[in-house]
């Protein structure tokens, strides 16, 4: 930075201390806040009947992503700011930045987002992050599998493919299921992207053709071994590609993208006191409910992304007690070890350094 | 048992204690499961009103040399302070809103326009004055070291010049609270180090200086040939902050009506004990709405030790059920307008500046024990040099 702007920015920091000079500028202009970036939804576009696209202005310019991010966006709802990740499906350099929300029977945010958001509308928005990427140097045979709103972060890798280095796409293979052909989230794109570019595409319906099996793909895919796979769809979808891949295939070659919050039906922790020390909070967390939950709910201001254990935003070093993470299943007890509190369950009394 | 129940409570059954402890834990649970988007769009507005006065008094104080400019800056700076320290400061600080999970409006992120850092008046704010509330030789604000507010306080000639100092306490309140956080009273006990208390000093030091710089020299620089009007505008509204915030605090625990308890009563103290302790230590002020804002909803002094972490906005709509509970369970309300109650405090501080008052203050004719050395309520050096 200039030692001017430098000398301009420690004098308005002086003008309004306690506060900083953005404090007093958000109020007015909220996208412009720092410490809680906002952007406004642009455009709603309607994909399906459950589906929707926002595209979004960020108000502060974010980090560029890389295709099969997602970013967390974050609304009120009853006065209280709630967070849920979504894959990007723009292209990395897009002028706006595009979501796709799928509304999940009975979920509060992607309801809100999928059927009641405005053009206008300002939400709070995290840097893109996640670790479902393509390589830097594309691998020559791809395969991806997905299935419902799994498409979405495909979708980015294949626009921004299409875009940049259609070769690459010339001989891939999409699977993808959904219920109907209608509810196949931007079908009519995906159609028109296959026939341009050579990539195969084969839709599967599930309300006449059954669930996808792992063993189909041999004759779907005949040289499914030899490609590199990305999968996102539902758990169980992804837990028999991974056997499968485990079972007979090369599991370095497949990347999958675990894309929902964790259920906490095994109750693998067993609860406990909770004390954030830096906060300052101490929690009653409950069978199998992570840190993360506990605290917010005792009022904590916690690092917080994904909520689902992808980002490692949450991540708090552990200074006493044990912790199982409940999508790994490991236990945790070595104090300084880093922890996800947003998937990691108290197995008893806990003190973390957050 | 006067000793463990107080005075105005003494005809209560312990079933009585469990049961109105029951009804206003209700009353809390009723509000909380209620807390929604108009209550989020409140705070956001008076965030939104607060910044704006500020901004537009500072911006008219540019050119204070114009005398209405002067008056109107002089006026919304006061306002903004005013909100910025007791709706918006007080209240975040306790974390009223932090269920909103705003990082903007926050406990843990929230810094004040004070001299006394957030961090440091929330553990002698939040914790000792809510939890030991009006007990004796525990609640140092109950006189804040410097004052007798109560019979059983064992005087001390330096209380004789306490009607005059508490001017001079009025005046520069923000300071004086900093300063009182250090706990100059604990060093001289023993049971703070004198590295404690520097450390401390530094701190706030640190933090009061950019805004002694901010109000005292750039806003005047930047006003021009404006520089002293700018000056005399800014130390107004300080002092007009100051001076009505000593008023509404002070009236929230030292009129007439209000409890002060020995340390027996903590022993044992139930729930509804606690909640009879912090009804019987409060007084709350009569106004309308506005005014209500301007005093942080410390006109519902009650509600608020009541329910310390329920957002103000809310206590105006619990009163009358914390009134009729208190009618039920024949528990005194206390409540006043500013004026009055402001006026039996500063007759207290009168009174008790002289030896004695058990008769008029004493408000029982139970024993008065004599409080133990250690936790006795001391003077601090500056007042004993006084003396």
């Amino acid at each position: 930075m200039a030692p001017l702007a430098r000398r301009v920015i420690a004098a308005a920091r002086a003008l309004t201390t306690p506060l900083l000079p953005e404090d007093f500028v958000s109020v007015w202009r909220p996208l412009r806040s720092r410490r809680a970036p906002g952007a406004r939804v642009v455009d709603v576009r309607r994909e399906t009947t459950d589906a929707t696209t926002l595209l979004l202005r960020p108000g502060t310019s974010l980090p560029v992503h890389q295709p099969g991010q997602f970013v967390g966006l974050g609304v009120q709802v009853d006065g209280v700011w709630t967070w849920r990740s979504y894959s990007i499906t723009s292209r990395p350099g897009d002028p706006l930045l595009a979501v796709t929300v799928t509304a999940v029977p009975g979920g509060l945010v992607s309801t809100r987002l999928a059927h009641h958001t405005r053009p206008g509308t300002l939400v709070r928005i995290s840097e893109p992050s996640g670790d479902f990427l393509l390589p830097a140097a594309t691998p020559e045979k791809l395969l991806f599998v997905t299935a419902g709103s799994g498409i979405t972060p495909v979708m980015g890798m294949l626009r921004t493919l299409a875009a940049r280095n259609t070769a690459a796409l010339d001989g891939a293979v999409h699977v993808h299921s959904d219920r109907t052909a209608a509810d196949v989230v931007f079908g009519p794109e995906l159609r028109t992207l296959a026939a341009r570019t050579g990539m195969r595409l084969v839709e599967r319906h599930t309300a006449t053709q059954g669930r996808l099996r792992p063993d189909a793909l041999t004759d779907l895919v005949p040289d499914w071994t030899a490609r590199h796979t990305w999968a996102c769809g539902p758990a169980d979808m992804l837990d028999d590609l991974t056997d499968h891949w485990e079972r007979v295939g090369d599991p370095t070659a497949l990347h999958v993208e675990r894309f929902r919050p964790p259920t906490w039906d095994d109750a693998s922790g067993t609860g406990g006191r909770v004390t954030f020390a830096t906060s300052g909070v101490t929690a009653e967390a409950g069978e199998g409910e992570p840190l993360m939950a506990a605290g917010e709910a005792a009022g904590a201001l916690l690092p917080a992304g994904c909520r689902m254990g992808i980002c490692h935003t949450c991540v708090g070093p552990l200074r006493s007690g044990a912790v199982r993470d409940l999508l790994t299943g490991d236990t945790h007890d070595t104090a300084g070890q880093p922890v996800r509190t947003c998937v990691s369950a108290p197995l008893g009394d806990v003190t973390i350094d957050l | 048992m006067r000793t463990t129940t107080g005075v105005a409570d003494a005809h209560l059954t312990e079933e009585q204690i469990d049961a109105l402890g029951a009804e206003l834990d209700a009353i809390r649970a009723s509000v909380v499961d209620d807390l929604g988007e108009a209550d989020a769009h409140y705070i956001r507005t008076v965030v939104r009103v607060q910044r704006g006065l500020e901004a537009g008094g500072r911006t008219l104080l540019l050119f204070s040399r114009v005398p209405a400019a002067w008056v109107a800056g002089t006026a919304a700076l006061s306002v903004a302070k005013i909100l910025e320290n007791m709706e918006l400061g007080h209240n975040i600080l306790h974390g009223q809103w932090d269920w909103m999970r705003d990082p903007d409006i926050h406990s843990t992120t929230w810094e004040w326009d004070h001299a006394s850092p957030s961090q440091m008046w929330k553990r002698s704010h939040n914790y000792e004055h809510h939890t030991f509330t009006n007990v004796r030789g525990k609640d140092r604000d109950l006189g804040y070291a410097i004052m007798r507010v109560t019979p059983e306080q064992p005087w001390h000639p330096a209380y004789l010049l306490q009607p005059i100092y508490n001017i001079g306490l009025s005046a520069f309140f923000e300071w004086a609270i900093a300063i009182y956080d250090i706990e100059f009273d604990r060093v001289q006990e023993g049971t703070k180090t004198w590295d404690e208390a520097k450390a401390e000093m530094k701190t706030i030091w640190r933090k009061a200086r950019t805004q002694l710089a901010k109000d005292y020299i750039l806003f005047p620089l930047l006003s021009g040939r404006g520089a002293v009007s700018t000056l005399t505008a800014n130390a107004t509204a300080a002092l007009v902050r100051n001076v009505w915030s000593h008023a509404v605090i002070f009236c929230g625990h030292f009129p007439d009506g209000v409890e002060t308890f020995d340390e027996a009563r903590l022993e044992g103290e139930s729930r509804g004990q606690w909640y009879i302790r912090q009804l019987l230590g409060s007084a709350n002020l009569t106004g309308g709405p506005l005014f209500h804002i301007m005093t942080g909803n410390l006109s519902h002094q009650i509600e608020h030790h009541l329910f310390p972490d329920v957002p103000s906005n809310r206590y105006r709509e619990i009163a009358p059920q914390v009134q009729d509970v208190c009618r039920r369970y024949g528990l005194p309300y206390s409540s006043g307008t500013l004026p009055r109650q402001y006026g039996t405090v500063l007759r207290r501080l009168a009174r008790l500046a002289f030896p004695g008052g058990h008769k008029r203050y004493g408000g029982s004719p139970a024993p008065v024990r004599k409080l133990r050395p250690r936790t006795g309520v001391r003077l601090p050096a500056v007042a004993r040099r006084a003396a």
